[in-house]
């Protein structure tokens, strides 16, 4: 098992999510987040006082998959995600110990 | 609104003044002293004036103020400003009212006396002269309208020294500040006889006739009625509805508030962005609704004056906001909401003392000069002279009020398309346009501009003195990390 977790634009989200659910993706937990990484923030202008703003607004997208999946999920958000422009974001992929789903006490492979 | 006092006491001092006048103005008295009655539209449009002005403080102002702060102190600026109009409201009708507008004796060149503490001899019938002879509205009604004017006024400098003061000094400093500062003020621009009083006694004078002593006795009861005014409506400084008053006096009283205070932490390194500028917006906008009451409504009746000052209260706001909006655009490379509604405040400022006397395209010249010069204040000398002025009071209201005073001088000229100089003594009963001379008027003006900006400076910095020692004006450091919200009234704005 493993988890991919994506850092995206807001606006992609919708597309991510129709990706990731065509491919029987079951589950998909998303955070409003900010972070910066070679996109340059912007400047906030208010009255006389301008602000460099250096965090922007991201979405984080955290989806648990069996191993065999992850290279599909990864080929769909890269799919859905990118735009060609600096800020599409990244995603990463990390092992899973153990899964538990509450309702039923199942585990693992059962439990995604 | 540069009007007051009943008829009825206009005469009564005029009797004080010179009963050999009085006998041989016989005639003229007994026309003037027949008791006008208050005509049922202005008194309906003084009521709706005065909710105006209330709604520009509650909620208008306290939004606007509010979304320009960061979300912790949200409920600390909308609580100062209600509780201030509150206090203010209880202020006025115990003795505000009558400290702005009774004569004060010896002091009554500065302030009025205690002669109407507690509303004590007004009721129902009583009536308060407005600005045509012979015409009159409820006096209970001309309180509340004057009291909703003392209520916006201190409300105003909480925007100068936002999240970072104390409730409990905000609350004192405010009952002391209306109290020296803006009751005396008030009387000493606002507060006369009244037209029917000048009317009276100016009769006196023209039908003395030939007898020396006659018109010798009525000549000085006219300048005794004449003298029975503020200061600086004895001067002759026109101000139609609170530049002086309202704005200069709370804009200064700002200023040296933020520097009395000093600096919020972190200003000019963390990022202080508003919280809501659509709360802003939607302040600013019922701002300008109210500010139709605060305007037109300083006319004290429903008539054409009352319609200039309306039509100059739409389009000075509008060249106001749409010079900052371009100015903005030219020098900063984007046209702002903010940018906007801060220049039609600017222009509401500005137009405020010159509503009445200016023409409508004189005003447009004016809230473009004015949305300009204020940006330039709010965006460039702030930031060189290093104030902390957290929603710009200094750089809009006392900036655009000092350039409205200055320019109702200049646009009350006929030939500039103003109304010009109201006379109530060449044609007694009737409102004649008086002399212009550019130099007299605009020195005026600048002398009251100069008398005001010293008034309330030197006042209200001796008051944040007293508050500290007494107090101290500033929260803890921590406190201020917190937010006022929830260091000084337990509660936030926003539960999500």
């Amino acid at each position: 098992m493993k988890i991919v977790m994506a850092i995206i634009k807001p606006f992609k989200l919708e597309e991510v999510r129709d990706a990731l659910t065509g491919l029987g993706v079951h589950g998909l937990t998303v955070t409003e987040v900010k972070g910066y990484g070679r996109q340059k923030g912007h400047t906030e202008i208010y009255r006389g006082a301008e602000y460099a703003v250096s965090f922007l607004p991201k979405i984080k997208i955290e989806v648990a998959v069996s191993n065999d999946l992850v290279g599909k999920v990864i080929d769909a958000i890269t799919g859905a995600a990118r735009t060609g422009q600096i800020g599409d974001g990244k995603i990463f992929v990390s092992s899973i110990e153990c899964a538990v789903r509450i309702r039923t006490g199942e585990t693992d492979q059962d439990a995604l | 609104m540069f009007k007051i006092l009943r008829s009825g006491a206009a005469l009564a001092g005029l009797s004080a003044i010179g009963a050999a006048t009085l006998l041989s103005a016989g005639p003229a008295l007994a026309q003037a002293a027949a008791t006008p009655v208050p005509n049922k539209g202005d008194t309906a449009f003084m009521m709706i004036a005065t909710v105006l002005v209330l709604l520009m403080t509650i909620p208008g102002l306290a939004l606007f103020y509010g979304g320009l702060v960061r979300s912790k102190n949200m409920l600390s600026v909308l609580t100062q400003v209600f509780a201030i109009v509150c206090i203010t409201m209880l202020i006025w009708v115990t003795y505000g009212y009558s400290l702005a507008f009774t004569n004060g004796g010896g002091l009554n060149d500065f302030v009025g006396g205690f002669s109407k503490a507690f509303l004590a001899g007004v009721d129902a019938n009583s009536v308060a002269a407005t600005f045509s002879n012979g015409v009159v509205i409820p006096e209970y009604v001309y309180i509340v309208f004057q009291m909703t004017f003392a209520c916006i006024t201190p409300a105003l400098i909480v925007g100068a020294f936002a999240e970072r003061m104390k409730f409990s000094a905000l609350v004192l400093f405010s009952v002391l500040w209306v109290t020296f500062i803006y009751l005396p003020m008030a009387h000493m621009v606002w507060y006369w006889v009244g037209p029917d009083g000048i009317a009276a006694a100016a009769k006196a004078v023209a039908e003395a006739g030939t007898d020396v002593a006659k018109k010798a006795a009525a000549e000085a009861a006219l300048v005794a009625v004449k003298a029975d005014a503020g200061l600086l409506f004895q001067w002759g400084a026109l101000d139609f509805a609170g530049g002086t008053v309202v704005h200069i006096n709370a804009g200064i009283a700002g200023l040296v508030g933020c520097i009395v205070l000093g600096k919020r932490i972190g200003y000019g390194k963390e990022l202080m962005a508003p919280h809501s500028l659509t709360m802003t917006m939607i302040g600013a906008a019922l701002l300008w609704v109210g500010w139709f009451g605060f305007n037109a409504g300083s006319n004290l009746e429903a008539n054409g004056t009352a319609g200039l000052a309306m039509i100059n209260t739409f389009v000075a706001t509008a060249a106001a906001a749409v010079a900052w909006l371009f100015v903005e655009w030219a020098a900063k490379g984007k046209p702002s909401l903010l940018g906007m509604v801060s220049g039609a405040v600017a222009g509401l400022v500005a137009v405020t003392p010159a509503a009445g006397f200016a023409g409508p395209m004189g005003c447009i010249a004016l809230g473009l000069v004015s949305g300009a010069v204020c940006f330039v204040f709010c965006s460039t000398v702030k930031n060189s002279f290093g104030y902390d002025d957290s929603l710009d009071v200094f750089g809009i209201h006392a900036v655009g009020g000092i350039l409205g005073a200055i320019g109702t001088g200049i646009l009350v000229n006929t030939a500039l398309g103003g109304a010009g100089i109201p006379d109530y003594e060449s044609k007694p009963g009737e409102l004649a346009v008086g002399a212009y001379a550019f130099g007299t008027v605009v020195w005026t003006q600048t002398k009251a501009v100069l008398f005001t900006i010293a008034w309330t400076g030197i006042g209200s910095f001796i008051l944040y003195k007293i508050v500290d020692a007494v107090i101290g004006l500033r929260v803890t450091a921590e406190q201020e990390r917190e937010g006022l919200d929830i260091a000084e009234h337990g509660e936030r704005a926003y539960n999500y």
